[in-house]
């Protein structure tokens, strides 16, 4: 049947959680400009996880890409999700906070540099536990430091999502981008569920689990900023309007009195989803919109 | 965890490198690069012990149609054979595919 009209395009979407680290630092970074530091060939790998009969990564599932994002220069960070859980180690963590480091460097001279931290990750990874921890603390301090002269920007796409020191990583970012299949959080449903309890969550019950720390739930409550499709050019679009907006005029991790206020109105016995969006609703998120 | 190692002939070098593949769940990482000799070495680390006969299956059918001179790392979480024999006819076409300049 031809009715002249044209046919409707498409649905044509490139999945960015289906992407490797590798591959969605290349999707964030303008075409034809990235470039790898301490790739897999550079074999920087974990010197802890073969003592106790773990195989490494080459890599050690950190993806550090230099590029330009809409002809800026770029540094990209890139979590692999499927090397240990995105689990940050003495090297990948080190390879992370060392980037951003980099991009202070060249800031503080005057050079500005957008840094973009993919966060796909169950925080630090327990056979270098102290270490772990220890650079956590280091990619905290250089994303403070950075945020002075250019956005932070971190994604959360899932399906692993955000958690332990590293969501406190992901708080301290400028701008968050999430996906609905992503999730941040301190402690995992399965570690709730383990430490408190089956009643006070079941950590099988995905509906209720994405409730609470979903993507979703997350930008309707304002602790993330922006909500995409899971698509590539979708999750781009959100990092260049991220960078487009320049450096807030106060952080999320500033308002200590803003987010006390709203905590003090929440009652831990009988919160849900809804009275979370009730209190931390978005209208009142960003200081910038306040003051305007 | 287990290192195996295992040597093949070769006939032509290889100028590129090529990296597919990763240290996930039933996966495994690919570094194939070129060699100093005219021969080809495979280094295999897997998280499995006992398989080596496997292996030397897998990467004896590899090599019937492989001949360049590479050195082949593997980094290996568990991956059936046939995942095996996948990425490594990935890591040989990206490998070729680099050498003719084809970078899409």
């Amino acid at each position: 049947m031809n009715t002249g009209a044209t046919p409707p395009t498409p649905l044509l979407r490139e999945s960015f959680i289906e992407l490797s680290a590798r591959d969605r630092a290349r999707a964030l970074l303008d075409a034809g400009t990235f470039r790898e530091l301490l790739g897999p060939f550079d074999r920087i790998e974990s010197p802890w996880l073969p003592m106790q009969g773990i195989v490494c990564q080459a890599d050690d599932g950190a993806v550090i890409a230099r590029g330009t994002i809409d002809g800026e220069p770029a540094v990209v960070a890139a979590i692999e999700s499927a090397f240990q859980g995105g689990s940050i180690g003495e090297v990948s963590g080190s390879k992370i906070a060392a980037a951003l480091e980099l991009a202070l460097r060249d800031c503080e001279r005057g050079r500005i540099v957008r840094p973009v931290v993919l966060f796909e990750t169950g925080g630090v990874r327990l056979q270098e536990a102290n270490l772990g921890l220890a650079v956590i603390a280091e990619i905290q301090a250089a994303i403070v430091a950075l945020r002075r002269h250019v956005p932070v920007v971190g994604v959360i796409a899932g399906m692993v999502g955000c958690f332990g020191g590293m969501s406190l990583a992901a708080a301290l970012c400028s701008y968050l981008v999430v996906t609905k299949q992503g999730r941040l959080g301190m402690n995992g449903p399965e570690v709730i569920e383990q430490e408190a309890g089956i009643d006070e969550l079941d950590a099988s019950d995905r509906r209720r689990v994405w409730q609470l720390i979903g993507g979703e739930q997350r930008a309707a409550t304002g602790l993330a900023d922006t909500l995409t499709e899971d698509d590539s050019s979708a999750v781009r679009e959100a990092v260049r309007h991220a960078f487009a907006q320049g450096v807030p005029s106060a952080h999320r991790s500033e308002q200590v009195d803003t987010y006390l206020a709203r905590l003090a109105q929440i009652d831990p016995a009988t919160v849900t989803p809804e009275s979370m969006r009730a209190v931390f609703g978005s209208q009142a998120r960003n200081p910038s919109k306040e003051d305007a | 965890m287990e290192h195996l190692t295992f040597d093949y002939p070769a006939r032509r070098a290889v100028t590129t490198r090529a990296h597919v593949g990763v240290v996930g769940s039933g996966d495994l990482e690919v570094l194939l690069s070129p060699a100093a000799t005219m021969t080809a070495q495979v280094v295999v680390r897997t998280s499995v012990d006992g398989y080596s006969h496997i292996w030397k299956s897998v990467l004896d059918r590899f090599f019937t149609r492989f001949d360049g001179a590479v050195q082949i790392e593997i980094n290996d979480f568990g991956a059936t054979p046939g995942v095996v024999a996948l990425r490594l006819a990935e890591a040989a076409e990206a490998a070729a595919a680099a050498e003719t300049g084809d970078n899409a």
